[in-house]
């Protein structure tokens, strides 16, 4: 098996990442094929998904740790893998930084000695004078010698970060690593990564299933379903106009409905679905489809109104009678579930429209919908 | 009392216990890292002296250092005596009877580091050798003094063992517990009281520090 050494040859230019490899994976309930194909250039490309999608897997197969069934991988123009040639360069040769979802600090070392810890090559002093200025950038530089049990889990997070970033690698693979944070601790890490991120660039894979963070830090966002891509492009594009339904679920979409064309607009650029077998009617926006045919439509919970007296005067196209059949309160947000003759819909309210609205279970009201807020999904 | 058999004792007890480091520590790592399908077996074998009657394991290491195996036959030729009744003999049954109580607290204190730590340290350029030296080996330190311990206090208190290869050899094979029987098949209770309560001060206080380390900050996990 041929090996060599990427690491000597850090800091040169780094023209990227290829993966196109296929592996058998195992998640907790069957067995995946990961089959993906793509190319992430410098900056950040998020690998979103559904847990047991293959995020882990994928990574661990660029970072080393798992070796593919077959394939190639090419890291800063060297191929790192590659079935074909019996190449597989081990993972402590590949100039790859891997912040593992759980951090995985050595609990032994102190926060500078962990960011030390890749810089074995160097002499002391000068690990000594990089792991300082690592950790200052991470604002975390009057913590160095603390151990990882004795900090807050922001700090432990930028320790993280700073000892994969310290080694220069040609590639950032992160995974969930802000999965365990509060909101504001996560905003101000994903402010220091896109300002690490701005001066070095080099590419991120970055697994989220946050939409928030994808609309974050996502240049470019890849969306992995049971071992595929299913959709890749900016985020604007893949995760606003959702074309695929696995998409939908993901990111956020509580209604999502079969629904048949009934009748195309092209002159108004809408068209007139039925949802499910029961009477209601929604204009939606037009796509290419005949009248007749089947598609999902999917709706936020959040983009739903309900008035409590038939409401005129609006824009909206849609209003629909209904019934509220539950009303739920989550934190500081109301659910409620509005039977629209046989169909239920899912609105999200704030909990002052429920008070000023006095909705109760059962009480009468309309559900508005903009007929852009209508996502036409395909199966 | 019997300086001179406490004197031997912790003589052997301590070369015992040393070279069981050197010994343990490879034979934990590989049972740990290995994905040997008939791993098992080696596990077994390991921990056979547990439960064998010392006289079973003290009969075939003597058999095995006679003058007629050929592990005897060479030390022989080499020497020019034979391994049985001699304290290297006793060193080498020593070891065997000793072995599960290094291998088995190593091997449980390398098993007990996470996983995840193994794959951050070879994602930062280190080799699993590296690895095993900055983060294994740390973090098993508890395990390890367990093991030191433990090897050193049982080699301290065996006797099956030692009568089978060693025999009853005053200043080269007659350790503290032959000692002991020797006073008391001589019905001389008073010395061969005197000589077992110091036995069991020593190994009192080696348990203590064992629990007392695994006790406190650096546990090493569950004990096997």
């Amino acid at each position: 098996m041929e090996v060599s050494s990427t690491r000597a040859a850090g800091g040169a230019v780094s023209p990227g990442l290829e993966v196109r490899i296929r592996k058998h994976f195992l998640n907790s309930e069957r067995s995946f094929q990961l089959d993906v194909h793509f190319r992430a250039a410098a900056g950040f490309t998020i690998l979103f998904g559904a847990s047991g999608a293959g995020k882990t897997t994928l990574l661990d197969c660029i970072a080393g740790l798992t070796e593919p069934d077959e394939g190639k991988i090419t890291l800063g123009g060297e191929d790192v893998y590659d079935s074909g040639r019996q190449r597989n360069v081990p993972p402590w040769k590949r100039c790859v930084g891997y912040v593992l979802q759980e951090l995985a600090l050595f609990p032994h070392l102190t926060a500078e000695e962990n960011v030390a810890y890749g810089l074995r090559h160097l002499a002391a002093d000068e690990r000594r004078a990089r792991s300082r200025k690592m950790l200052e950038a991470f604002r975390i530089g009057h913590l160095a010698d603390r151990r990882p049990s004795e900090i807050s889990g922001g700090e432990r997070q930028r320790v993280a970060l700073a000892r994969a970033l310290v080694t220069e690698p040609q590639a950032l693979l992160l995974d969930e690593p802000l999965v365990a944070l509060d909101r504001p601790t996560r905003s101000l890490i994903i402010e220091d990564l896109r300002r690490w991120n701005q001066r070095s660039r080099l590419p991120i894979l970055f697994v989220t299933h946050s939409v928030e963070e994808v609309f974050a830090l996502g240049e470019e966002v890849i969306v992995l379903d049971a071992g595929t891509i299913v959709a890749q492009g900016q985020p604007k594009d893949v995760m606003h106009a959702p074309r695929l339904e696995t998409v939908a679920h993901l990111s956020g979409f509580e209604n999502v409905f079969d629904a048949t064309v009934m009748a195309v607009h092209e002159d108004r650029g809408t068209m007139s679905c039925r949802i499910g077998t029961g009477d209601v009617e929604l204009e939606t926006p037009l796509i290419r489809a005949e009248a007749g045919s089947h598609l999902r439509v999917g709706i936020r919970a959040g983009d739903v109104l309900l008035a409590t007296e038939s409401p005129r005067g609006l824009s909206a196209r849609n209003i629909l009678p209904g019934t509220i059949e539950k009303l739920a309160q989550r934190g500081v947000m109301v659910a409620a579930m509005v039977d629209c003759g046989g169909t239920c819909l899912e609105a999200h309210l704030t909990l002052a429209a429920r008070e000023a609205l006095a909705l109760t279970e059962g009480k009468k009201v309309w559900v508005v919908i903009k007929t852009h807020s209508c996502h036409l999904l395909r199966e | 009392m019997n300086w001179e058999a406490l004197w031997l004792t912790v003589q052997l007890a301590t070369i015992v216990s040393v070279a069981l480091v050197a010994i343990g520590i490879p034979i934990a790592y590989w049972l740990t890292y290995s994905g040997w399908r008939w791993k098992f077996l080696v596990e077994a074998a390991v921990a056979l002296p547990i439960i064998l009657p010392p006289t079973v394991l003290g009969f075939y290491v003597l058999v095995a250092l006679g003058a007629n195996s050929p592990l005897g036959r060479w030390w022989e030729r080499l020497t020019g005596h034979t391994l049985a009744f001699t304290f290297e003999g006793l060193v080498i049954g020593s070891l065997l009877y000793s072995l599960p109580f290094a291998v088995q607290p190593f091997a449980a204190a390398f098993g007990a580091v996470d996983r995840k730590l193994l794959r951050a340290s070879a994602s930062l350029g280190h080799s699993p050798s590296a690895t095993f030296r900055r983060v294994v080996l740390p973090l098993s330190k508890a395990g390890l003094i367990t093991g030191f311990t433990l090897s050193f206090a049982h080699t301290l208190g065996e006797f099956g063992v030692v009568l089978m290869v060693g025999g009853n050899i005053p200043g080269v094979t007659r350790t503290i517990s032959i000692e002991i029987y020797d006073q008391v098949q001589a019905a001389n209770y008073a010395s061969a009281n005197e000589t077992a309560l110091v036995l069991l001060i020593i190994s009192f206080v080696l348990l203590s520090m064992v629990y007392g380390l695994n006790r406190r900050g650096a546990v090493v996990g569950a004990w096997k």
